[in-house]
């Protein structure tokens, strides 16, 4: 074995230990999140309602309230995190996240206006079926639109990062402004639904958005994956990247496409979720360095963990009250990611 | 056998090159800033498309080579690069096998890598920080990425010139003895000097035109101060032609045409051979 085979094949194993480590504190967690709550459920009883014995109690609560919970956590951290890396590699910067590309702002700003038209939020006990679909729908397709206008301005024009940032926040603060002036003219109430529905909440997404969710989430984890070589590439740079072969407009195109896509799915089923897209692919940059091949199998994981803690602990600490996740992940997420800069100064 | 042809008929950049790089063979391409080594350099490897013209290799058209062809086939130091984020040199070189096809590098990939780092002396830093390193050893990783590739043709884009005086010439004897007889060499270069020494031929450019080609004889002071504006003793040391620049020529290139009066002469940059950019 040679001195490099060695160095290489030791670092090889301690990203595969760390990829382990972390499934093992998401298995962990999770469990823990099914567990505890305002009716606690012991472990043995637990796995009985699991796998359909235990009590009628147990088994409704497990099935209907904390399984959609704990996974929707799971899935949408696992892809907020996957897109804020995919974004960060694509726009060669380590701020790319959904905010500073504006698909939040205009995934709200959708919210909003279904809100608006329709006269009820997803908060509200009226409106049944079409409130359930309407306001998610409406914030998909304002985050689509959002993605919609960067890809064409960078199909048109160069698609360099610089533009595409540009255009993210210009588009952002255009969103913010209309939401805004949609929250002036909205009644008191309207303006509390739009409020409550930019608290992210994992709470409000049931089976078929968990489903609908994990299904777009894999499909998009495969996608990087098997184009994992060429984005590690493309971080070489655009002139380096093309010359190894690489269509450099047409991966950052696709790349953002699949980014925006996840994360306005994820935002119209559950709200906006700040910092985890952002400081999940950081963490794991931090630790293991940045090949794509690990990189988004552990983003995934770690956003996964963070969030299922983040959301266990919202629905836990103040109980009976339960807090929108989405606060408390901004909470958590600022501090951590000021630790980051500091701490990581030298790696970025 | 390696041919590369260029012709291109680009009125501002290049016109009607013609040049020709035989295997084994390393070409330096000189010339004041703005004289077209660059883009000459990225003509040839697609990165830039000739207006007219084309660049051949082993007599097929790059033009026509898939772009995974075309990268197994030419290796590429660009003149600068700065990754977003931290990679290893062992993943940075390991870039150079992608065209090799794949989606995940296989055992014979990371065979390739690490002889490539054992045949340029970086063992021991395969898993550092490129940034890390210091000018020299970054060269040599990006040189190792261009190589890992096993390519007929290297293109190596100033790549000596933010170093100091030993990896210079380290990085120039790794060049050479890449070469070895089966990859065809060209490289933009500023310092005259080290170019008299390694390049088995010359092309000087000027002002987008091959102002004269071949071996590094054809360095006299009268070709530096037609190309750079410089006047400079051209002397023999050990067989080998050393350049001593001595002060700006009072004249342009275009001497033939005296300047008019209170009109300073437009003439490119002047450069002397201890760049330091």
């Amino acid at each position: 074995m040679t001195e490099t085979a060695t160095a290489v094949g030791e670092r090889r194993r301690r990203r595969v230990g760390f990829l382990g480590g972390v499934a093992l504190t998401l298995a962990i967690a999770g469990t823990f999140a099914l567990a505890i709550g305002s009716v606690q459920v012991p472990l043995a009883d637990l796995l009985a309602a699991l796998t359909g014995g235990g009590t009628e109690l147990h088994r409704n609560i497990v099935w209907r309230n904390r399984l959609p919970r704990v996974l929707g956590a799971i899935v949408a951290g696992g892809g907020l995190a996957i897109a804020g890396a995919a974004m960060q590699t694509v726009l060669r910067n380590p701020l790319g996240a959904p905010y500073t590309l504006g698909i939040s702002q205009a995934a709200a700003f959708g919210a909003a206006l279904a809100i608006l038209l329709t006269g009820v939020g997803a908060g509200s006990a009226a409106g049944g079926l079409l409130a359930t679909w309407l306001t998610p729908i409406a914030a998909f397709l304002g985050g689509m639109v959002s993605t919609g206008v960067i890809l064409a301005l960078v199909t048109y024009r160069q698609a360099t990062p610089e533009t595409m940032i540009l255009t993210g926040v210009a588009l952002g603060s255009l969103f913010q402004a209309g939401l805004t002036l949609l929250q002036y003219f909205a009644s008191d109430t309207e303006v509390a639904a739009i409020v409550y529905w930019t608290f992210g909440d994992i709470g409000r997404a049931g089976w078929p958005q968990v489903i609908v969710m994990t299904v777009v989430v894999l499909a998009a984890t495969a996608y990087f994956l098997r184009h994992g070589w060429d984005y590690d590439v493309l971080d070489a740079g655009t002139d380096t990247a093309r010359s190894l072969g690489v269509n450099v407009d047409s991966l950052r195109i696709r790349g953002m496409a699949i980014a925006s896509l996840v994360t306005a799915l994820i935002v119209s089923f559950v709200g906006i979720i700040g910092f985890v897209g952002l400081v999940a692919p950081h963490v794991v940059r931090m630790v293991i360095g940045g090949t794509e091949r690990y990189l988004m199998p552990a983003s995934a994981l770690v956003g996964a963990t963070l969030l299922v803690v983040a959301d266990t602990a919202a629905r836990t600490v103040l109980s009976p009250v339960v807090l929108p996740v989405g606060i408390l992940t901004s909470f958590l997420g600022a501090p951590l990611f000021l630790y980051l800069v500091i701490e990581g100064r030298a790696y970025w | 056998m390696q041919r590369l042809t260029f012709a291109y008929d680009d009125e501002q950049i290049l016109e009607e090159i013609n040049l020709t790089v035989q295997s084994g063979e390393l070409l330096g391409l000189l010339g004041p800033n703005g004289s077209g080594k660059s883009t000459l350099l990225e003509c040839c490897n697609r990165l830039l498309g000739p207006d007219s013209g084309r660049v051949t290799i082993d007599g097929d058209p790059i033009a026509t080579l898939a772009p995974d062809e075309r990268a197994r086939r030419v290796g590429y130091v660009p003149q600068s690069e700065s990754g977003a984020f931290p990679a290893s040199v062992f993943e940075t070189i390991l870039q150079g096998r992608r065209p090799h096809g794949g989606w995940s590098p296989s055992a014979s990939d990371r065979e390739a890598v690490e002889r490539v780092i054992d045949r340029l002396g970086l063992d021991g830093l395969a898993t550092r920080n490129v940034e890390n390193l210091s000018g020299g050893q970054r060269q040599k990783v990006r040189l190792g990425r261009a190589l890992v590739g096993d390519p007929s043709v290297l293109l190596l884009d100033e790549p000596t010139s933010a170093l100091d005086l030993k990896h210079r010439l380290e990085v120039m004897d790794l060049v050479v003895g890449q070469l070895q007889g089966d990859v065809a060499g060209m490289i933009a270069i500023h310092d005259l000097n080290l170019a008299a020494r390694y390049c088995d031929r010359v092309a000087l450019l000027a002002e987008g035109e091959v102002h004269a080609v071949g071996p590094p004889d054809v360095l006299t002071a009268e070709a530096i101060r037609e190309v750079y504006g410089v006047e400079a003793s051209v002397r023999r040391h050990r067989d080998r032609r050393l350049v001593v620049p001595e002060a700006p020529a009072d004249t342009g290139p275009s001497a033939a045409e005296p300047p008019i009066e209170g009109h300073v002469a437009d003439r490119p940059t002047p450069n002397t051979a201890e760049t330091d950019d």
